[in-house]
């Protein structure tokens, strides 16, 4: 396949088979491999379509400062895209995250600021949201609340899952900005009325739920709870086992948050099996597991990586 | 019916520092409010006139029960309920 440019090669990502996990062949699991975009995750597309949005829109100028909250994989995929088209990028990012997400921002040309572990992405968002208001000529693009976002999965990730797997039933995806299930989910549900659209939620240890008051707890904007059908929450022992097994299985090298949704697919696989239910289940491996090796979750047992992973912003 | 209920760090200031509780309950609401008989306070936190609260989710064996039936999701023995506040992913 060729390209006019890199930024050009973002999407048109494979979906493959996964014939050792699927429990019959009525009941089908395929991946969608996200991790082959040009900054090995699926926020390559909404990074792009965010800044194309924003140049569209007038709000960016040569040399222009972008603002971003992130956990690590949208702030690298808008530093790969800012840095194509001539912009600064600062990024807002918890400090329990992983070391190798400090040094792929920072080799991409971010800056980073720390915010504080306790409350996770939520104080990374509250601390963005006031350097936001210091910097007025600064530009936030704000994955949580970007229709843009969204937009990028109604337009490319949920066409591409239509037309390779015509036969889907389930959508299975992670719940972080919710711009993938969102976006994906009301493109697919208006092809497919019965569609199944599945969120799996990480659980983080109790540092990430380290609120003052309830009052501080977030909703991201674009979060529309009547797109989905069902959510679950998956702690860190089952989406290390599920990482884990798909590399075993299938020879997938996932990251963490992946396993988390693949233990939610493997349960809607089990639900429809039970009930004698054809499937057709499509998952998002969100990215590889490159950036979590230092974690500790890819060695030793589960309960060692469970350990390890306590107080980490893993996915 | 008893379940076992997980309050997170925040609500523990209703539960004596208790991570793991149990309650008794055929739905979630009855849970709720014996929740609220043995540590006062706590189901307004909670709940409020339309439902659950806005910034928390709970949890039945790991599904949002807002996807089930709310408040009016039936509990049974051996049940694990989780109740956690909403925080961002990204």
């Amino acid at each position: 396949m060729r390209f006019d440019s890199l930024l050009d090669s973002v999407g048109h990502t494979p979906l493959v088979g996964l014939p050792a996990l699927s429990p019959s062949p009525d009941v089908r699991l395929w991946a969608k491999l996200e991790d082959r975009n040009p900054t090995g995750s699926v926020k390559d597309r909404a990074a792009l379509a965010m800044i194309t949005k924003a140049e569209k829109d007038g709000l960016l100028h040569p040399g222009a400062t972008l603002l971003e909250p992130t956990s690590g994989n949208t702030g690298i995929a808008l530093a790969m895209v800012a840095k194509q088209r001539g912009y600064r990028l600062v990024c807002v990012m918890p400090e329990n995250t992983s070391d190798e997400r400090t040094q792929l921002l920072r080799m991409w040309g971010a800056e980073i600021i720390y915010s504080p572990a306790a409350g996770g992405s939520n104080e990374a968002v509250r601390v963005a949201k006031k350097i936001s208001a210091e910097n007025p000529d600064w530009v936030m693009l704000y994955q949580y609340g970007n229709e843009a976002n969204a937009l990028a999965h109604y337009e490319t990730t949920g066409p591409e899952l239509l037309a390779d797997l015509p036969t889907i039933t389930h959508f299975i995806a992670g719940l972080g900005t919710t711009g993938t299930l969102m976006g994906a989910g009301r493109f697919l549900r208006e092809a497919k009325p019965d569609i199944q659209i599945v969120a799996a939620e990480p659980r983080y240890g109790e540092l990430v739920y380290g609120l003052r008051n309830l009052d501080e707890g977030f909703v991201p904007e674009l979060y529309d709870e009547s797109v989905l059908t069902n959510r679950y929450s998956v702690g860190p022992r089952d989406a290390v086992r599920r990482t884990r097994e798909l590399l075993d299985k299938e020879g997938i090298f996932a990251g963490i948050s992946t396993g988390a949704i693949v233990h939610a697919a493997l349960g809607m696989a089990a639900k429809a099996e039970k009930a004698g239910q054809r499937a057709d289940i499509a998952f998002i491996v969100c990215d590889g597991g490159w950036k979590y090796l230092s974690t500790g979750a890819y060695e030793g047992t589960l309960e060692e990586a469970e350990a390890a992973l306590e107080g980490q912003l893993w996915a | 019916m008893s379940v076992e209920v997980r309050i997170p760090t925040i609500l523990r200031t209703y539960t004596g520092g208790e991570k793991i509780v149990t309650a008794q309950g055929a739905s979630l609401q009855e849970l709720v409010a014996n929740l609220d008989s043995s540590y006062p306070g706590i189901a307004d936190r909670l709940v409020d006139e339309a439902g659950l609260r806005r910034f928390v989710n709970v949890y039945l064996n790991d599904e949002d029960v807002r996807f089930l039936d709310g408040l009016g999701t039936e509990v049974t023995d051996g049940d694990s309920i989780t109740i956690l506040p909403a925080v961002a992913g990204g």
